[in-house]
């Protein structure tokens, strides 16, 4: 498939997707997209999730295989780089904590320049960095205020987020800054995805489906939150009722709120069977998060089996007089 | 053997990439961009699967009748022993991050050598026959059903990876193509598809000890040649043993370093240095090869082959192994030759007779890397070193991939080079250390039918040794690995003619001032040292 073909086939796909609770709750399936599909997609999510780690984890790691990315520890007078190159669990933890939440590894990014000559540059190139910060930091802070509509009364951590969020005090309803950093962020990702030749080359209709799904899942919850207002109260005792399992489905809701939290649902139940469970796997990562000790700590693989070698005794059976001859040393003397 | 183009033509090189997709490309078997097929023979001596006569060439590949079997079942049986396999599979976002890392991209402009792309090669089947989504959405979902053409794709691109795990540096998640490109090129070895440059040396190490099939007493003479060589250019002879039981140190480098230019040098530099402290050490026939072709092969073949250096420390009743200076060696000795043949407990942990050093990040494996062995020494004062008869030299250091990203040897090295030589400059950043770049040939593709691939791939290498050969007039590459020693001079001469090549130690063998030597006038390589070509000049009248 080629890029358009790929881009049309997820936009379709999202655009079916937006439509089944359109017409959905229209005929009046207010309960399916309210509370069936919702739990069905969080089951699916956690149970999917488990079981792809459990599936990775299944795996054994038979090599320490770090990519070290720094000095190693060698003597007391040559400084190791134990966050680049860890030599211990200490160094391993920070290592860790660094690429996932600061994308330490793609912070590194530089930019191919190719001139005539030929004569190569590596020019600084943050903005992809800069780009995944920004789509994922806003991501995790829309997440969190989502709990807002899932706990009563609302956590302080939330009021928090939302004082902070909402700095700027502009707007009313009061204009949270993650939500727009989210748009801008996907819509980054996808202009990429499409401006780089290479990348566009790259790229599945699983690499746009996600980016026009979370597109679309942002842009309904800031067209409800501003422009098209839902009845929010009745939102509130929908997700309430879900987070106590006691589903209850108000009436007179908008559609947008339906379509906004089927797509939710929808990520959710993708999300274990997508490239997304980048998500957990980055944390089992063995070029990341193994110490490179393995000249002092001996490495257990768990499969290691015995193999066919060419012993010494083989080896001078066949050489045995060419090795007297050279005055070389042998064990048996004919 | 097809004929390199010049510089200028093959400095051409379009990034863009074409209009069809990639899915719908086959790669064309055009001579100097793949290597030749490996041969029955070789096959047979290790007793690797459907040995044949073929050519990748060849519209028939002669595959075993049940290819689509074996390869498959090879790939869940991988799938289930290595994590990394699995993970990688399953967790690439295509960020692209790694897209214009790889030099073999850099150099060539085919897409599919982005790392990204290389590893889709084999994870779109993953997804066809592995996961749910890609049975049911196929191609929707990124997936591809295993045909004919793809093996054959596989083996154009899993030659054209050298395995240098720079893309892995840049990951955000640390996927590591070589990794990917070592279960490719496990499975094609399945079906008999391996390349001869690889087999060949398997073949040879595992009988013969050593790559190149030098038999033991052919083995002995070669050390000896260069044993009157330092005598001639220092009129000390220094004395090596073989196969020596008793001796403190089994030393092991690669056989590259006893038989070609300018490896040879190093090696004279390692002897000259051993008989300077009065090491006692021995040198083995039957591990005669520190290189392990097998890492290029498969895991068995890797540990096949490397388990002769444990098991000759253990015949010969050394106390603890040292290695010589070569890049793949070392990541198979630091990241897999305990776990695979260890644990070495019949050997002690590696102490410095001369320094009294204990080498506690080797206290598992107890084997020591030559570098960090005279770094030691220089440290505690012990080499008595005259950087000055490598003025004409002015020296830049190519960091070898292995030692870079499979280790962190970035210090120890440089250490050494700073007190043997007085001008020295690193190249750029993006260039050295965990950033280096592939001399082009590694992973056993130093091959001459596949040169052109070779200077393509050793571009990004060259282009930033020109950098310091412009900027700071740099005439020497010095190095720590046996294929770069083999592989960087003709890179260098096609792309920046002017710079030689050099092993560390060869370096240290020149600065060496030894006791009872003679007034030197040359260096290792019979070249006036600086201050001394009149005197040579003179001599040679």
């Amino acid at each position: 498939m080629n890029a358009s073909q790929s881009m049309v086939f997820s936009l379709v796909a999202v655009g079916i997707l937006v439509c089944l609770p359109l017409i959905g709750v229209t005929a009046g399936m207010t309960s399916l997209f309210g509370v069936i599909i919702p739990y069905a997609a969080v089951v699916v999510f956690f149970v999917g999730i488990v079981a792809r780690v459990v599936r990775w984890a299944r795996s054994p790691v038979p090599f320490r295989i770090p990519t070290t990315c720094g000095q190693q520890k060698s003597f007391p007078w040559i400084k190791a780089d134990n966050l680049d190159n860890p030599s211990d669990t200490k160094g391993v933890v920070l290592r860790m904590i660094l690429e996932v939440l600061l994308f330490r590894s793609l912070f590194r990014n530089t930019r191919l320049e190719f001139y005539d000559g030929p004569k190569i540059r590596y020019a600084s190139a943050k903005w992809l960095w800069l780009g995944a910060i920004v789509f994922h930091y806003s991501f995790l802070v829309v997440f969190l205020r989502h709990l807002r509509f899932f706990t009563e009364p609302v956590t302080p951590l939330v009021t928090l987020l939302e004082s902070v969020d909402g700095f700027l005090e502009v707007g009313l309803p009061r204009l949270y800054i993650s939500g727009l950093a989210l748009l801008a962020g996907v819509t980054y990702l996808f202009l990429r995805r499409v401006s780089i030749p290479q990348l566009k080359y790259i790229s599945l209709p699983s690499d746009y489906f996600p980016l026009f799904l979370i597109f679309a899942i942002t842009a309904t919850g800031l067209l409800m939150r501003y422009v098209f207002k839902v009845d929010i109260v009745g939102v509130k005792e929908l997700t309430f009722g879900l987070a106590t399992f006691h589903p209850v489905v108000p009436k007179g809701i908008g559609v947008l709120f339906y379509i906004h939290l089927f797509l939710v649902s929808v990520l959710f139940a993708y999300f274990p069977f997508s490239k997304l469970v980048h998500m957990a796997g980055v944390f089992l990562s063995p070029t990341r998060n193994l110490p490179n000790n393995s000249r002092m700590v001996r490495h257990i693989n768990p499969w290691n089996y015995p193999v066919k070698v060419h012993t010494y005794e083989e080896y001078e059976d066949e050489f045995r007089e060419k090795m007297i001859e050279a005055g070389l040393p042998v064990e048996k003397k004919e | 053997m097809a004929t390199v183009p010049k510089p200028s033509e093959l400095g051409k090189v379009d990034h863009r990439p074409p209009q069809r997709p990639w899915t719908e490309t086959t790669p064309e078997f055009r001579p100097g961009t793949f290597c030749y097929g490996a041969k029955a023979k070789n096959l047979d001596v290790v007793g690797m699967p459907n040995p044949r006569e073929w050519n990748p060439a060849d519209e028939d590949w002669k595959l075993p009748d049940d290819w689509k079997d074996i390869t498959l079942k090879g790939m869940e049986d991988r799938l289930n022993k290595f994590r990394s396999f699995k993970l990688f599979m399953d967790i690439c976002v295509r960020c692209g991050a790694c897209a214009d890392k790889c030099h073999y991209f850099i150099g060539s402009g085919d897409p599919k050598n982005m790392p990204v792309l290389r590893a889709e090669l084999i994870r779109s089947i993953y997804r066809k026959y592995f996961t749910g989504s890609g049975k049911i959405f196929s191609k929707y979902a990124g997936a591809r059903a295993l045909t004919e053409q793809i093996i054959k794709e596989w083996f154009y691109y899993y030659y054209q990876c050298t395995e240098c795990r720079r893309c892995s540096v840049f990951c955000p998640y640390g996927i590591d193509t070589a990794e990917i490109t070592m279960m490719g090129r496990e499975l094609l070895n399945e079906l008999g598809c391996g390349i001869d440059w690889i087999m060949g040396p398997v073949a040879n190490c595992y009988m013969n000890g050593n790559h190149l099939g030098i038999q033991p007493h052919a083995f002995k003479d070669m050390i000896m040649f260069f044993v009157d060589e330092i005598e001639a250019v220092t009129g000390v002879r220094v004395e090596p043993t073989f196969n020596r039981k008793g001796a403190e140190v089994l030393f092991i480098t690669p056989s590259g370093d006893v038989f070609a230019d300018p490896g040879t040098y190093t090696l004279m530099g390692y002897m000259m240095l051993f008989h300077e402290i009065g090491l006692d050490y021995t040198w083995s026939t039957y591990a005669s090869e520190g290189g392990n072709f097998g890492l290029f092969t498969s895991h068995e073949m890797m540990k096949r082959l490397n388990a002769k250096m444990y098991a000759e420390a253990k015949r010969l009743k050394v106390k603890w192994l040292l290695g010589g200076e070569c890049g793949h060696m070392w990541r198979v000795i630091n990241q897999y030759m305990d776990t695979m043949n260890g644990p070495a407990d019949f050997l002690e942990v590696p102490k410095s007779p001369i320094t009294g050093t204990v080498f506690e990040n080797a206290k598992s494996t107890k084997m020591v890397h030559i570098a960090e062995f005279t770094a030691d020494l220089i440290r505690h004062g012990k080499l008595n070193l005259d950087p000055s008869r490598n003025d004409n030299k002015i020296v830049t250091f190519h960091d070898s991939c292995n030692p870079s990203r499979a280790m962190g040897f970035f210090e120890e090295p440089r250490y050494v080079l700073k007190a043997v030589c007085n001008h020295f400059y690193d190249m750029p950043e993006n260039t050295i250390r965990e950033k280096t770049f592939c001399c082009g040939s590694g992973s056993g593709l130093n091959t001459d039918e596949f040169m052109e691939m070779r200077m393509r791939g050793g571009l990004p290498r060259a282009n930033a040794v020109r950098y310091v050969h412009e900027k700071y007039g740099v005439n020497m590459l010095a190095c720590i690995c046996a294929i770069d020693r083999a592989v960087l001079p003709p890179l260098m001469n096609y792309w920046v003619p002017g710079v030689n090549v050099t092993g560390l130690h060869e370096l240290v063998g020149n600065a060496l001032v030894m006791k009872g030597e003679k007034k030197r006038t040359t260096d290792l390589r019979y070249e006036p040292l600086p201050g001394m070509e009149e005197e040579e000049e003179a001599e040679d009248v």
